[in-house]
């Protein structure tokens, strides 16, 4: 059984492993984070983040201050996509950010069938009478 | 606090003498501080004996549900009252909420608009009224009778918000209660607009209520009115929303009465209680479907509003069968004279409303569906302040606390087959707006705030982008009002007004709803001022979700020595609608442009000053790079972003002239950055070796743990620390003093303190 957990990232019950859902590639254990099996890239905000303000004339630009703040990418080492972001202070390790339970997984998905395509969730559906601005 | 444990041998004392004990104790209370056993809980109080009786008698689904439908149209009118004759502004942008309680006291059902948090909050007061205030001579609760509050420390957000309560009675017995609450702005404090970010201690916050009697026989009492119109800067707005939540109230009460009249008592009752347990259960039902798990994230809070630093809100959300369990051990120590800090109800408040209006929107609103969910943390934390910590601007802990906990909860439910909203990057989280006071072109005294702390910008979802403005994490169906309108009342202008901020972006396959610019100058009054209050000027307050990225950071900016109507009436050309172009170009003669981070202190303006400040942009979604170049091209005729930023950001080619997209150019564009990450990303065993330090760098003033250690708190320095469980003063300094020293130090470095006697 596979589970759907992220964007990007799957879950094989039996085998133990993430898998890249883009490639297919098998990251690493799932008893460890799927962080360890990625490639990090350590990001300068400013890049994403441009300043709107001059840099030169002003403390404060709209850009996050590269000396407090950075982005960890983390990109799948097989075909590059970014699996996931982190902004954490220079310095600060990287989270453990999803340990999931492998044997009670197993046990909830053994009643259900395998998803192959997440559902998107409800949509909010407008009415023809609905008020309007 | 006013159960003393006494440790005496247990053979020493008899039953008589214990309850003989008891009643000396409670017969020489000198205080009746906040309850620790109702302010620490949030599950829904034991089924009563006479519950039971009423369920045994009326338990029809169909009924209950009639009933429920009736109640919850009678507290959504009770709503629409509030909001329509709400003389405060945030009432009547939608700032409010009603409800009906159960005789216990617990939140059964809740007007389906407005800000849930508070309504989860409501019922500790009245827990507070039911323990102390019944059985008590000089107070007593009875039919006719209205209770005011507004203390955080007895269940609330902030003590600008304050409620109404009453309790409902039926042939003389005690069947319900029903509540309003507004945020009203004003209540005194040491700065206008109720929310000071200067308050150093509780007794800089203003009026602090807590629950007591100001309604007899539907009548406010005259005597208490005028008290809390003196303690506050706004006394005719303290009387008309006093008089406009009473109404409300008995708006609902009138509807219960309706159904009292039709179906009795029994049912009523049955209704309230079965509606809780139910909520309960289902959602108990719903969390055992979650994967079992434990996921970790945190959320940088940036400033205390005084200064800048870093103050951490950890979070680690587990699941296990059907508990779900926040733990925010590791957060920041509460700070002893700065307002950012929360009361632990207040968090759960905010968690409940992630519940109600993100996870399970469908479900009957009320105090239910946060019941069966655990919360912890340590004590005399950020998120769990103590009695003695000022909380005025808890709305920054509370609000971050709320972001951790809705990044956390999308790791949840992305795998889950059933799914109730869609998976959900975080939203903009800071109040970005003006808060405003002093004199007005009536001659008026006035305190409170422009409705655009409603303004947030929506998270991306998991098949769409998020909305720009307007998704307020606080309040469903809130709205901002009409500027001009706001102009009639209040000395100044907002020159520019809901013009979304371009560059000021979080991209992603779908990225964040952007935040608006906000432009404002005061022109007609002598006496006038504005503060902010919020986070985020250095450190984005978001984090992504699945590859996207958060928001940028936000400063507030200031032009002086301009009087912008002079320059719009003789040279118009030089005023542009825009931060950057003001900013950058600088074209007024003779002004001075600064920035600041958003903790601007309540600061009187000139006539034709400019501050400028702008909402934020939810978080992004997924890898940037699958963003399709259709929707790149739709930012950019928006303006959200500008052509360069676009082209350099998803790696896209689109001919600025006719916005046509290159293809095959974006193709290889793509495809090139995707080998690109390949060669530039370090394999994570390597990268951490550099990266992972096990201090926070000196340079920064950090609180909270640092890494995986969650009992060690860092006090501001590396070297500072306190143990998670351990009470330690965390003091800071006034600004100004560190600025003067750092002044003078560099005085004295280069010889210049002369001769000056210390
Ligand atoms: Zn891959």
């Amino acid at each position: 059984m596979k589970v759907l957990m992220t964007e990007y990232l799957r879950l094989d019950l039996d085998a133990e492993q993430w898998e890249c859902r883009v490639c297919n590639h098998v990251i690493g254990t799932a008893h460890k984070g799927y962080k360890e099996g990625m490639l990090v890239y350590d990001r300068d905000p400013r890049d994403i983040h441009p300043p709107i303000l001059a840099p030169e004339k002003y403390r404060y630009t709209f850009s996050p201050d590269p000396e407090w703040v950075r982005i960890l990418e983390y990109y799948c080492a097989n075909c590059g996509t970014q699996v996931e972001t982190e902004y954490v202070p220079p310095g600060h390790p990287p989270l453990h950010d999803m340990q999931p339970d492998l044997p009670a997984l197993r046990a909830q998905w053994a009643s259900r069938p395998e998803v192959l395509e997440v559902s998107v969730g409800p949509a909010v559906i407008q009415r023809a009478d609905d008020h309007k601005h | 606090m006013n159960d003393i444990s006494i440790k005496v041998p247990d053979q020493a004392i008899r039953p008589e003498e214990a309850a003989l004990i008891k009643k000396f104790l409670e017969d020489t209370t000198l205080f009746l501080a906040p309850d620790p056993e109702i302010m620490n809980k949030h599950d829904l109080m034991e089924r009563s004996e006479q519950e039971d009786i009423s369920i045994n008698k009326q338990n029809d689904a169909h009924t209950i549900a009639k009933i429920r439908d009736r109640l919850q149209s009678g507290c959504d009118e009770g709503y629409e009252m509030v909001e329509q004759m709400g003389a405060a502004p945030g009432a009547k942008w939608g700032d409010v909420i009603t409800g009906v309680y159960s005789a216990s006291g617990d939140l059964a059902i809740a007007s389906a608009g407005g800000v849930l948090l508070f309504s989860a909050l409501v019922h500790h007061p009245i827990k507070f009224i039911i323990k102390n205030w019944i059985n008590e001579p000089t107070v007593g609760v009875r039919d006719g009778d209205g209770f005011i509050h507004n203390d955080s420390r007895y269940g609330n957000v902030h003590n600008t918000d304050q409620s109404m309560i009453l309790p409902i009675f039926h042939e003389g017995n005690l069947i319900c209660w029903v509540a309003a609450t507004v945020h009203e702005g004003e209540n005194g404090a040491i700065e206008p607009g109720g929310m000071p970010s200067m308050a150093e201690s509780p007794s800089d916050e203003g009026l602090k209520m807590s629950p007591f009697k100001v309604v007899e026989n539907y009548q406010i009492k005259r005597d208490l009115l005028t008290f809390l119109q003196n303690s506050v800067r706004e006394p005719k707005l303290q009387y008309e929303d006093m008089k406009v939540k009473l109404y409300g109230c008995l708006r609902i009460k009138q509807r219960i009465e309706d159904v009292l009249k039709t179906d009795g008592p029994d049912a009523l009752i049955a209704t309230l209680r079965l509606t809780m347990e139910n909520v309960r259960t289902e959602v108990k039902r719903r969390i055992s479907e979650w994967p079992d798990m434990t996921v970790r994230t945190f959320i940088v809070q940036d400033s205390t509003l005084r200064e800048n630093c870093i103050a951490k809100i950890n979070c680690q959300l587990t699941k296990k069968g059907d508990r779900l369990i926040f733990d925010f051990r590791g957060s920041a120590p509460e700070f002893t004279n700065r307002p950012t800090n929360t009361v632990l109800a207040g968090l759960k408040g905010m968690l409940s409303q992630l519940v109600m209006c993100y996870i399970w929107p469908d479900l009957p609103r009320g105090q239910a569906a946060f019941a069966p969910i655990e919360v912890i943390t340590d004590p005399f934390s950020i998120v769990n302040s103590s009695y003695n910590a000022p909380n005025s601007q808890s709305l920054m802990s509370i609000f971050t606390g709320f972001t951790a906990g809705q990044h956390a909860v999308a790791k949840f439910l992305y795998s889950c087959p059933e799914k109730y909203t869609k998976v959900h990057a975080p939203s903009f989280n800071m109040i970005n707006t003006f808060i405003w006071g002093g004199v007005s072109q009536h001659g008026e005294t006035l305190g409170n705030l422009c409705a655009d702390l409603n303004g947030m910008g929506g998270g991306a979802r998991v098949d769409m982008d998020g909305e720009p403005g307007l998704q307020p994490i606080f309040a469903t169906m809130a709205d901002i009002g009409e500027q001009e309108l706001n102009e009639e009342d209040v000395p100044f202008l907002q020159l520019v007004s809901k013009k979304m901020t371009r560059d000021a972006i979080a991209p992603g396959k779908y990225r964040g709803g952007q935040g608006y610019t906000m432009i404002v100058a005061t022109k007609d009054s002598e006496e006038w001022g504005f503060m902010t209050t919020a986070q985020g000027a250095k450190v984005p307050p978001l984090q992504g979700l699945f590859g996207g990225y958060a928001c940028g950071t936000y400063p507030l900016s200031k032009v002086k020595g301009v009087d912008v109507y002079d320059v719009l009436l003789n040279e118009p050309g030089k005023f542009k609608h825009s931060i950057e172009e003001i900013m950058n170009d600088q074209s007024f003669d003779g002004a001075t442009y600064t920035t600041h981070h958003m903790g601007m202190g309540f600061e009187i303006s000139n006539r034709g000053e400019l501050f400028m400040i702008s909402q934020g942009a939810g978080a992004g979604y997924g890898d940037l790079l699958e963003r399709d170049p259709a929707l790149i091209v739709k930012d950019l005729e928006e303006e959200l972003i500008s052509h360069a930023v676009a082209e350099r950001l998803y790696k896209v080619k689109i001919a600025p002239d006719t916005l046509i997209v290159d293809h095959q150019a974006t193709r290889t564009l793509r495809d090139n950055e995707r080998k690109d990450r390949l060669s530039r990303g370090i394999p994570y065993a390597e990268f951490i070796k550099s990266w992972n330090k096990p201090k926070p760098p000196a340079h920064l003033p950090f609180f909270g743990c640092w890494g995986d250690d969650t009992e060690t708190l860092y006090m501001g320095t590396p070297d500072k620390t306190r143990h998670a469980n351990e009470s330690m003063p965390n003091y800071m300094r006034h600004p100004k003093d560190v600025r003067i020293e750092e002044l003078e130090n560099r005085l004295a470095a280069a010889g210049a303190l002369m001769d000056e006697k210390r």
